[in-house]
């Protein structure tokens, strides 16, 4: 299918993309922040929307767990911890697919810019962490289009630690991944499975050559470092516009 | 993909395919009886939802909120609970299990609606494949009056509207099932399917089947022994029964 071949923007679906969509239609631009609870991932996003609104481009975000079809349900599942795994990895690409359809390729072909709080990268990293077989992920995930960028700030897990009970005096179950049954100790769990999750996205960085940001230095300084990249992405918008 | 037999697991799964109206429910029912009369270790998946998935499903019909892609990976994670919560263990330990539809219904039904048919099978794959597929093969016509005859009320996704085939829903549906019967005759081979002739007369059918299903598996292997012991004597009578209330299920 000639969807999933470059177009001059570079737009492409990973896989086959979704039915009757033309990647060549999508003339905004999708950056993707990656990284751990803690990371200051969030941070990171509401400054550049502020950035990029007060330059006067309109932005849209999506994140994790924030479609209108599953987000509810995916909430309930997990405080009971009662799907099993392929299960819960399907409901979580269901919610993607959900915003990728209604959000994310109707603002791109509007010419905004999405900010995506984690993307495939994140689903992709848990599942693999958990024993799900790369190339069944990659088949489920070909619906997702290719961000113009992706940054994964990377934090210690030592230092993702202290961040977290410094925010709530507590680790969430999830991101300790106590489901794997690591250790009984949510400390102890935590650094393990933050370690697996790290080592993960190291292997996903290998295939989808995405920016590793180095997570360990003041808000400012990786700040400026993300809107130096985004400025490239947005240039290259300005110079395809006004081809 | 492979079948259960060939991935090693006790138990053998046997499912039935074909349109709504080609009668494989009750012959599937059919089969259930016989195989709880010789004793064997036999139970019929009606599938069961899990509440969570049940709802997210059920609201986006309702609102009509699924696209394609959704409406194929909302009944993928579905199956997956049904797989992983409740086959699995039952092929673990043994058992045959009857299914009224597997993942072909997906496969057909999500082909249509213009998913790649690489990318669905990709998704299930997850699943191994029946020891036996039964596909009941109607004319068109005669599963459609058996289902439209009495004139029901046709949901908008069972018939086909999200596809903008035509307004009227009867028609709708007359086009969608002609589509999804092209797909099942294109997996029979693909799948293996064994092909029964469903506009022939029940019995007859219900006679072949138990046939090949006697020559595909071997039955005595799968027999129930003698009752379960009963639990330890120390526990208190609430749970014993709460224990035997579940058993039941």
């Amino acid at each position: 299918m000639s969807a999933t071949n470059g177009k001059k923007n570079g737009r492409r679906f990973f896989g086959h993309g979704i039915p009757r969509v033309k990647v060549e239609d999508l003339a905004g631009k999708l950056i993707v922040v990656e990284g751990a609870d803690g990371s200051g991932r969030s941070t990171q996003i509401a400054r550049l929307v502020d950035w990029l609104e007060t330059g006067g481009h309109p932005t849209v975000q999506v994140g994790l767990k924030r479609s209108t079809l599953v987000s509810k349900e995916l909430e309930k599942a997990q405080e009971g911890n009662i799907l099993s795994r392929t299960t819960l990895s399907l409901f979580y690409a269901t919610d993607f697919a959900d915003q990728l359809e209604n959000i994310i390729l109707p603002a791109l072909k509007a010419g905004f810019i999405v900010l995506a709080d984690r993307y495939i990268y994140t689903l992709m990293a848990r599942d693999m962490v958990r024993g799900m077989d790369e190339g069944w992920l990659k088949n489920l995930y070909g619906i997702a289009v290719k961000p113009d960028a992706v940054f994964y700030i990377s934090v210690q897990p030592q230092e993702l630690v202290q961040r977290n009970l410094a925010k709530s005096a507590t680790l969430d179950y999830w991101e300790s991944g106590m489901d794997l049954g690591l250790s009984r100790d949510m400390f102890d769990s935590f650094l393990k499975y933050q370690t697996g999750m790290q080592g993960a996205f190291r292997k996903l960085q290998k295939t989808y050559g995405f920016t590793i940001v180095d997570g360990n230095r003041p808000v400012g300084s990786i700040t400026k470092e993300l809107r130096k990249k985004i400025r490239l992405v947005l240039a290259e918008k300005e110079i395809t516009e006004s081809d | 993909m492979k079948t259960f037999a060939e991935l090693n697991f006790p138990g053998r799964l046997i499912a039935v395919e074909g349109l709504d109206g080609s009668g494989k429910s009750t012959q599937i029912y059919l089969l259930k009886r016989w195989l709880e009369a010789e004793g064997i270790k036999v139970y019929f998946s009606e599938w069961n939802s899990s509440e969570l998935v049940k709802s997210a499903t059920s609201k986006g019909k309702k609102r009509e909120l699924l696209t394609p892609t959704t409406f194929s990976l909302i009944h993928c994670t579905d199956f997956a609970d049904r797989y992983e919560r409740h086959l699995l263990p039952l092929l673990r330990a043994g058992y045959v299990v009857l299914c009224d539809r597997y993942a072909f219904t997906a496969f057909a039904r999500d082909t249509v609606r213009g998913c790649p048919p690489d990318w669905v099978r990709g998704n299930y794959s997850f699943a191994a494949l029946p020891d036996i597929t039964f596909f009941f093969k109607t004319d068109l016509e005669v599963s459609l009056n058996r289902i439209l005859e009495g004139r029901p009320k046709l949901k908008f996704f069972e018939a086909g509207m999200d596809l903008r085939l035509s307004t009227d829903p009867y028609e709708s549906f007359r086009i969608f099932q002609g589509r999804i019967l092209e797909q099942y005759v294109t997996m029979s081979g693909e799948f293996n399917f064994v092909v029964m002739d469903a506009n022939e007369n029940v019995e007859k059918q219900q006679v072949l089947v138990r046939k090949i299903v006697g020559e595909k598996i071997d039955l005595k292997k799968f027999r129930r022994r003698s009752p379960l012991p009963l639990p330890p004597a120390f526990q208190p009578p609430e749970v014993k029964e709460q224990e035997e209330d579940l058993a039941a299920v």
